[in-house]
């Protein structure tokens, strides 16, 4: 598949994970051709239906960043998004679709090298493994 | 309230193989407290079918709805005109919903997508524990609030048992003797001589689901 250029949706934490992507953008960081950034209040708005939705309506691969562990400005915010992930991971395995489609990265508002080396690595592995066979 | 647990998404499937259109009803009473047959589960398991289908080559259009209560006529009319439109319905309700709406559409299947587990209460969120068997002769008052037959795993009126240790079930390690809970409830509301009174079998056979289907009937409800 030469010309696959995968689709990932990136939700943002307002606190940690969109403030790093405006530092990448300032820094005129490259990223990846296809990514959607989601500026969400905290990680823990994420809902496990919003990350199967991504896929379900054309994204490859969902990309979750969130603050750094006890670094949550909502106490809970992040553990709730990883939790949920771990609870989409299930739901991926009963679907036949691989799990590493969905991934929690932790980091901070100056993190933003992290986000773009991060969305780069996303987009690599994501056209290793193909297109999201299960979108509609 | 009723609790209930989402099926194993592969036996689903297997109910759905052989239809392409279907309705995925959930409910917005008990089982969207225990968060498996609600809105939010509704779109999560519509969603996880969709995929699944268009994974295995045979696309599925699974349309939503989530009625107030499953378990009443007047809502499962509400779901006529969608349910016109599909081949089958999977129901996230409870067992009652899904015979409500079984009854209610008798030229539509009707699939159950979640096992109805027990009457119970929220331990914390996320943890559900049984706590009423409903069998028909509540016995709370005699034994501070908690019942034997549900809790306790020999269902003893007049416990404990000899197997009961450090406030632990012999049969289920893990769980409270229910009736060490009732001696210390007791105790706490100074009632312990309640433990000396003897609790008289019950007639199983005519107030519990021994003696088939139960009934409630109010003559002055009815219209």
């Amino acid at each position: 598949m030469v010309n696959f250029e995968p689709k990932i949706v990136a939700f943002c934490c307002d606190q940690s994970g969109y403030p790093a992507a405006d530092m990448a953008g300032g820094l005129e960081l490259n990223f990846p051709g296809n990514v959607e950034f989601v500026r969400v209040p905290c990680a823990g708005r994420i809902e496990t239906l919003y990350l199967l939705k991504a896929l379900e309506r054309g994204a490859d691969g969902v990309l979750i960043f969130a603050c750094y562990e006890e670094n949550c400005q909502f106490l809970r915010g992040n553990l709730r998004a990883k939790s949920r992930l771990s609870y989409a991971h299930r739901l991926l395995e009963k679907i036949g679709l691989e799990k590493e489609r969905i991934e929690i990265c932790h980091l901070a508002t100056n993190c933003g090298p992290k986000l773009a080396e991060t969305l780069h690595r996303k987009s690599e592995q994501l056209k290793k493994l193909g297109p999201n066979p299960a979108k509609i | 309230m009723i609790k209930a647990e989402q099926k194993p998404l592969e036996e689903i499937l297997l109910y759905l193989k052989s239809y392409d259109r279907i309705l995925l009803s959930g409910c917005g009473a008990c089982v969207t407290v225990c968060q498996a047959g609600g809105e939010k589960e509704v779109g999560l398991l519509a969603s996880a079918l969709r995929m699944a289908r268009m994974k295995m080559g045979t696309p599925l259009e699974a349309l939503e709805a989530t009625p107030a209560r499953q378990c009443e006529p007047e809502f499962a009319a509400e779901l006529s005109e969608t349910v016109e439109k599909v081949e089958a319905v999977l129901s996230v309700a409870c067992g009652v919903g899904v015979q409500t709406l079984a009854r209610h559409f008798p030229k539509t299947p009707v699939f159950p997508g979640v096992n109805t587990t027990f009457l119970g209460e929220t331990v914390t969120h996320g943890v559900w524990e049984e706590r009423c068997q409903a069998c028909g002769n509540c016995i709370l008052e005699r034994t501070g609030g908690v019942c034997p037959v549900a809790r306790c795993a020999k269902q003893l009126f007049n416990g404990p048992c000899g197997g009961s240790s450090k406030g632990k079930c012999e049969i289920k390690r893990e769980a409270d003797c229910a009736w060490q809970l009732i001696y210390d409830r007791l105790n706490g509301l100074g009632q312990l001589y309640r433990m000396e009174e003897i609790i008289p079998a019950r007639r199983w056979g005519v107030e519990s689901r021994d003696s088939g289907l139960r009934r409630i009937v109010r003559e002055d409800l009815k219209v």
